[in-house]
């Protein structure tokens, strides 16, 4: 059946003309738009009057600082150091003073402020001392493990850290290289420039990269709106096991996984990553930078950045790492009148800035001015009407109307079932909407969603398991001591009793010994047992039903006091409240943990405040996600 | 704030509706042409009560009113229930048709995007329930009437149910040829002498081929354009083939060949127009080939041995009832997933 489907779609869309490419499902067409920013070659950007290096630049562990307020740093200098594996050094772009270390505001889709440390240039631009290493004749390990202090992460916007993608611990089965020089978002040609111009020194970097991972050839994936590109590559490709593939214009191409299918045919599993099918992928960029390391000592403190849109010569710029978007915009002849904001990113995933003053970092491929005239906003979302565009364009052949459907219906487990975190926010279904629904908002939504969940019932299993321990602890300890009591009891009688009776009391956390001897002072003892439980337990947590009403009846069974009436019906109150924060506990788990819980709560209190304490933040972070995303996502009219 | 991607290029919900009516515009055309101008005065009525009822109801919903009624989704419906009506169907027949299909079944079910049921369908299949017998009355094609109307006289009577006065209704009408067939049949009669009625043309009904071949260009035009995908149709058109050549195959003295149900009652309009609405339909595309293929088999089976002449609306909303199942077991296989 699906052969026929297959075959019937493959006549009805064209067979593909290009042999060599294996296609994906779906992906869109946008305009380009590159040809404004490639008329002109890469420029190198003055040193600004100040450099903001956020901490911040890269996926993992952010690092440690190094460097004080007013020390003098030479350009190259490591100013933090990588803490944890995978962390990434900051270097300073140039020589100059320190001037602070402090929260600025960063490009980030958050808006929000981090730790950065500011650099003042003292105009000099002296490196210190640059270390180069032959990697010819270097024990691979060296290697690696010298890109940790290079600061190199992956600079197609990824900005994962380069060595940990190189550390094989010796066993690689990395054959083939992939070099994503794919660049399929419109506007972004830092890599088309990069290619153009200093394809020698690219190529460099493809072999140290391939000799690092020990892997047999490289391929260079370039879409067929880069000819000038892709020539400049072939020619300097010089071996036979390093090939130049050109794909067809299609976005998303670029993503990794995307890419590896068209140049390979090789479909990675979805819960398997590239290097266990043998493949690698590098960025144009990244194996640049690792050449430039390696042959000078240079660290990574600046990169290639195109700035287009509505600026008057849009370009590609060599930027120093923490140079203010304001120097980049005004390098690029300042924006045109009606520049509303500036876009981080591509057109199809990038993010808006918060301000102008905002500095490059090491993920910043390409900025774009925007205008209404270039970006429109979007006119307000119609229903969805099933017309499954979105599932006809989506690369990873996912449902995006089902999905939105379950995102919008806080239906997260169905949402999850159909796969929804194999969606890579592409964005070319939102691209191809009729009724210009922002799906990938709804889709990073329920993501957070449920990922904030999962955070929740990790926190209560870890209460529930922190109290399994403590009861099974309760359950030892009265073990050991109806041991020392039947002991005692054979030793002296009367002696004995007196001294259990007052062990119990103190106590707080006992339960009534099973051990029932038909005497007098053992009656006293449970009654003070009794008494010394409710206390406990109107402090610490709350009996399940169960055992309250057994309590309650011995309660009112054996004490006439008024205390310890008071002392009944405030357990009673307490177990209502936490009862209720019990449920709302519960509701958050998964229906297999909840039948769990259940099972365990029949036989055992639950220690509630355990979980409320750490839970109920959780809750309160998830409605505040919550009411953050229906309120940016809200299409309900 | 991440709001990305920040360009569309989608046409929108009202170029798409608007697109299907241009497709449906070559059908109005052979409509008139071997019927009369009536149908215009059934597509103009339908389209203001459709209009009326979705403003009345979006107001009363408090949901914003233009933005809705430019969708033009209820003038669609309006239009394809008043082609599936009778050619001169009373004035209140195309009134009460519409006003169902937009307010019980799509506007009470929350409007455009979520109703399980097509419309038009919906309004089509409460009128053949309760006028069965102006449902299956349709006038003969105007070439082959003995007094053929003008069109004064044609909205004459869709308004006031009057007649020249030297025409009798039994003049005008006749039963179409579904339902001339499923009749002779049952007294006894074969195929081959049935089809040698007048009001049997090449393939289907006399002037009826007309209009589904025109039907038959505006599909072409929908698919063409990438408004509907070929999975339906395609579907639809080869079940429907499939079946009544099998049944043709064992005994052609008794079921009529696979080209006169293709060509006839509601077939091509059903294939390209109708089960081609995306929210009642199947979203992946085996599970329209599926929702397709089993609205063929029915289609064929009601018209066969059901008590209706025609089975599309029927055969249509029993498996806009199965789409849910369908959509869940034909799921794609996600990339990088196995089978699932």
């Amino acid at each position: 059946m699906n052969a026929i489907i297959n075959f019937a779609s493959n006549l009805i869309r064209g067979v593909s003309s290009n042999k060599d490419v294996f296609k994906f499902n779906g992906g869109v067409h946008p305009r380009d738009h590159k040809a404004e920013s490639t008329t002109r070659p890469i420029a190198k950007l003055a040193i600004p009057e100040k450099l903001i290096l956020p901490l911040r630049q890269h996926v993992g562990y952010i690092p440690k600082i190094k460097v004080q307020v007013g020390d003098q740093v030479l350009k190259g200098q490591m100013l933090a150091e990588p803490e944890g594996t995978v962390s990434a050094a900051i270097h300073a772009p140039t020589s100059g003073t320190i001037s602070a270390i402090s929260e600025e505001v960063i490009p980030h889709p958050s808006g929000l402020p981090d730790m950065c440390i500011t650099l003042t240039p003292d105009g000099k631009d002296t490196w210190g001392q640059l270390h180069p290493i032959d990697w010819r004749h270097t024990d691979k390990k060296i290697l690696v493990d010298s890109l940790r202090e290079s600061g190199i992460v992956g600079l197609g916007g990824a900005t994962f850290p380069t060595h940990i993608k190189l550390h094989s611990n010796g066993k690689s089965n990395v054959h083939t290289l992939v070099i994503n020089a794919a660049e399929c978002e419109p506007y972004i040609t830092c890599d088309d420039m990069l290619m153009r111009e200093r394809a020698d020194e690219i190529v460099k970097g493809i072999e140290i990269v391939k000799y690092l991972l020990g892997a047999e050839k490289s391929i260079i994936g370039i879409e067929d709106n880069k000819p000038e590109a892709a020539r400049a590559m072939s020619a300097a490709c010089v071996s036979d096991d390093m090939l130049v593939k050109v794909v067809p214009t299609l976005y998303p191409s670029g993503d990794a996984r995307r890419l590896i299918h068209l140049l390979l045919d090789i479909e990675i599993p979805h819960d398997k990553r590239s290097t266990d099918v043998g493949v690698q992928v590098f960025n144009i960029a990244t194996v640049l930078a690792i050449y430039r390391y390696f042959e000078f000592g240079e660290p990574s403190i600046s990169r290639i950045v195109t700035i287009t849109g509505n600026v008057h010569t849009p370009q590609n710029f060599e930027v120093l790492f923490g140079t203010p978007l304001e120097s980049l915009v005004a390098a690029a002849g300042g924006t045109k009148q009606d520049t509303t904001h500036f876009i981080m990113g591509g057109p199809m995933m990038g993010f808006d800035l918060p301000n102008e003053h905002v500095p490059i970092t090491k993920a910043a491929n390409c900025i774009i001015a925007a205008a209404p005239g270039l970006f429109a906003p979007p006119p307000p979302a119609m229903p969805c009407i099933r017309c499954a565009r979105c599932a006809d364009a989506c690369p990873v052949n996912l449902q995006p109307q089902e999905l939105y459907w379950f995102a919008k219906s806080d239906n997260f487990e169905k949402a999850r079932d159909y796969n929804l975190f194999d969606c890579i926010e592409c964005g070319c279904c939102s691209y191809v909407c009729p009724s210009d629904i922002p799906l990938v908002q709804y889709y990073r939504y329920a993501k957070s969603e449920i990922i904030a969940t999962d955070k929740a019932k990790e926190a209560a299993d870890l209460a529930r398991e922190r109290n399994d321990f403590r009861l099974a602890r309760i359950e030892r300890e009265k073990l050991e001591r109806a041991q020392k009591h039947a002991e005692r009891a054979q030793a002296g009688k009367t002696q004995a009793k007196v001294e259990d009776a007052s062990a119990n009391k103190s106590e707080a956390e006992s339960t009534v010994s099973s051990e029932a001897t038909p005497s007098v002072n053992d009656k006293q003892a449970a009654i003070a047992a009794a008494i010394a439980r409710a206390k406990a337990q109107k402090l610490s947590s709350a009996p399940a039903n169960q055992e309250l009403a057994a309590e309650k009846a011995e309660a009112t069974n054996i004490a006439k006091t008024p205390e310890m009436e008071a002392a009944g019906l405030s357990v009673n109150e307490t177990q209502v409240k936490q009862d209720k924060q019990a449920l709302i506990a519960a509701a958050i788990e998964r229906a297999k943990a909840q039948k769990l819980a259940a099972a365990q709560a029949g036989v055992v209190p639950k220690n509630v405040d355990n979980i409320s304490a750490s839970v109920q933040a959780e809750i309160n972070e998830t409605d505040a996600i919550r009411e953050k995303a229906k309120l940016s996502t809200d299409n309900k009219n | 704030m991440n709001r990305s991607p920040y360009i569309t290029d989608a046409p929108t919900v009202s170029a798409i509706m608007l697109k299907v009516l241009l497709a449906l515009v070559p059908g109005i055309i052979a409509y008139v042409w071997i019927y009369g101008g009536g149908i215009l005065v059934s597509i103009t009525l339908a389209t203001i009560t459709a209009l009326a009822a979705e403003a009345a109801l979006l107001k009363i919903r408090q949901r914003p009113i233009k933005p809705y009624l430019m969708d033009m989704s209820a003038v669609v419906t309006a239009w394809l229930l008043a082609l599936a009506l009778p050619p001169l169907a009373p004035w209140w027949l195309v009134v009460v048709g519409t006003f169902f299909a937009i307010v019980i079944a799509k506007q009470l079910y929350g409007g455009l995007g979520y109703n399980p049921f097509n419309p038009a369908m919906v309004g089509y299949a409460v009128l053949l329930i309760s006028f069965p017998l102006i449902m299956t009355k349709w006038p003969a094609p105007l070439l082959l009437a003995e007094h053929p109307l003008n069109f004064m006289d044609q909205l004459n009577y869709i308004f006031s149910g009057v007649l020249p006065t030297d025409i009798k209704v039994d003049a005008i009408t006749s039963a179409t040829p579904l339902d001339y067939l499923k009749t002779q049949l049952t007294l006894k009669h074969e195929v081959a002498s049935i089809i040698e009625s007048p009001i049997f043309g090449m393939y289907g009904a006399k002037g009826g081929e007309v209009i589904t071949g025109a039907y038959l260009l505006g599909g072409l035009y929908l698919l063409q354009q990438r408004i509907i995908s070929w999975h339906l149709p395609t579907a639809f058109l080869a079940a429907l083939a499939t079946i009544s050549l099998a049944f043709y195959a064992v005994n052609p003295t008794h079921f009529a060949n696979p080209l006169f149900h293709l060509m006839s009652g509601a077939s091509l309009l059903c294939a390209f127009f109708i089960i081609t609405d995306p929210v009642s339909g199947p979203t992946t595309p085996r599970g329209k080939l599926y929702f397709a293929a089993g609205v063929g088999v029915l289609t064929y089976l009601i018209r066969v041995y059901g008590g209706y002449p025609d089975g599309v609306a029927f055969a249509v909303l029993i498996m806009n009832m199965c789409v849910p199942l369908i959509d869940a077991h034909t799921q794609p296989r996600v990339f990088g997933h196995k089978k699932p």
